[in-house]
């Protein structure tokens, strides 16, 4: 763990565009002894050391909503242009992507070469959505999974997946009627399509590995 | 893979868990609060937690108590009870709480499930069905705990209320529930085998065997359990235990925890 990593003065805001379960993501980063703040003001978000997206509901609400509350702008310079360690969680990974089939097709904030997709399957014992616990498969290289071990189980709950380009993209990947993107990363970018915050000990294991994250590290 | 969830379910009244038999005769189980932390601890899958109090008084007493919860449990929190309207379930998400329960609003209003799955995503709707045998000793939906006949058929209803968008059953035979005779498993299986979302097994549990069937027998999702673990010594890790030596697929590691 670096040493100055959870320095007093550093902050992790929560972008609060009233999609669900905030709470949750700040109590789980307040236990790791990161100060939060969960928030929807451009100007806190400028002065934010991470941001976390996090989100659960509809795809087509989630994006209004950060145009409504004016987020997109400020988002988009403050994790695409100033690089700043960005953490999405399940909606929050979605709303990622270029465009979503759900409730018809719609665009997402596109930063990540991917579309989000419904799952479909022929085999009725595969219910939707997909909720529960499931195993992952990780890249040993991507540093939100140091310390954990292969097919550790998180927390899913998701109607929809993120469809990748290219295979490179996806940091992990869970098994469902088939493999889907678990987890992506891309620079500073990450986002897991399951819930740390939900996903006791080893979900906590994996924010704190965020949050030990450094660009210098890669 | 698709691993089955051990959940327990536990019961609000006036701010205390409370648990009874056949939705009647409540006897004081403890502090949710210390309740969830326990069932945190032993790696439980889920919680479910549900209001029975129903009064503007109680609906207070359960957002704080959920705000309680999510601020100690890393696990996920479905909680239900008098919940009417998008408001209702936009202040329980936000106090902590993953997916919600309705049983009453929905049956009065069914449209309710689709604007809720539109809103919130449909895995956040989790569709409660309460059924026991009427005088005319068929199984009818009941509403309002138990109180209040609807007229619906229990597997005509859970087939409506997926087509309708719901995300979850939550399927609870009240003759059946506290008394630890076993779930309904013919009803269980048949929605299970009916609807292509997750059904949840509530209601009934009186061993470790009854998980196993609904599980394995049934098809259902997850197996939700209350009173077997507040009036005997079994636990949450000591079901896992037992469905892992029958072979049930479960999480397994969470005995590290």
């Amino acid at each position: 763990m670096g040493s100055e990593t959870l320095g007093q003065d550093k902050m992790l805001v929560i972008v609060d565009y009233d999609m669900g379960n905030v709470r949750s993501v700040a109590k789980a980063f307040d236990i790791l002894g990161v100060k939060t703040l969960i928030s929807r003001s451009p100007e806190e978000i400028k002065k934010a050391d991470w941001l976390v997206l996090p989100g659960v509901g509809a795809f087509g609400d989630g994006i209004n909503n950060l145009k409504k509350f004016g987020l997109i702008e400020v988002l988009t310079t403050e994790v695409l242009k100033n690089k700043k360690p960005f953490l999405g969680i399940c909606l929050g990974l979605q709303l990622l992507a270029r465009d979503s089939q759900e409730f018809g097709q719609q665009r997402g904030l596109g930063w990540l070469p991917a579309s989000v997709k419904p799952f479909q399957f022929k085999d009725r014992s595969l219910k939707v959505p997909h909720v529960g616990w499931n195993q992952i498969k990780f890249k040993e290289s991507c540093p939100l999974f140091t310390g954990l071990k292969q097919e550790t189980t998180f927390y899913f709950v998701h109607s929809y997946y993120l469809d990748c380009d290219s295979p490179e993209l996806a940091a992990a990947s869970c098994d469902y009627g088939g493999e889907f993107t678990a987890a992506v990363w891309q620079n500073n970018i990450f986002a897991t399509q399951f819930h740390p915050e939900k996903s006791q000990l080893y979900g906590l294991k994996l924010l704190q590995n965020f949050i030990n994250w450094q660009p210098t590290s890669v | 893979m698709i691993i089955k969830r051990i959940i327990p379910c536990l019961l609000l009244k006036d701010g205390r868990c409370v648990k009874g038999v056949n939705f009647k005769n409540h006897r004081d189980v403890g502090h949710p609060v210390t309740n969830a932390k326990v069932y945190d601890a032993q790696g439980a899958d889920e919680l479910i937690f549900l209001d029975i109090t129903a009064s503007t008084e109680g609906r207070e007493i359960l957002i704080e108590m959920v705000k309680a919860m999510a601020d100690e449990c890393f696990m996920p929190l479905t909680v239900g009870g008098g919940i009417r309207t998008i408001a209702d379930i936009h202040k329980l998400l936000r106090a902590g709480a993953d997916k919600v329960c309705v049983n009453t609003a929905v049956v009065e209003n069914p449209e309710f499930i689709t604007e809720a799955a539109q809103k919130f995503g449909k895995q956040c709707v989790v569709v409660s069905i309460d059924y026991k045998k009427n005088n005319q000793g068929q199984n009818e939906v009941y509403t309002r705990s138990g109180s209040k006949a609807t007229g619906l058929e229990p597997i005509a209803w859970a087939e409506k209320v997926w087509e309708l968008g719901a995300g979850e059953i939550l399927l609870t035979n009240i003759d059946k529930e506290g008394a630890r005779t076993g779930y309904d498993f013919e009803v269980l299986k048949r929605v299970a085998d009916l609807v292509d979302i997750p059904v949840i097994a509530n209601g009934g549990v009186g061993s470790l065997e009854d998980l196993k069937i609904a599980i394995e027998d049934c098809g259902a999702s997850a197996a939700a359990l209350a009173s077997i673990l507040h009036f005997t010594d079994q636990s949450v890790i000591k079901a896992r235990n037992y469905l892992i030596t029958q072979g049930v697929q479960v999480r397994t590691e969470a005995n590290f925890i």
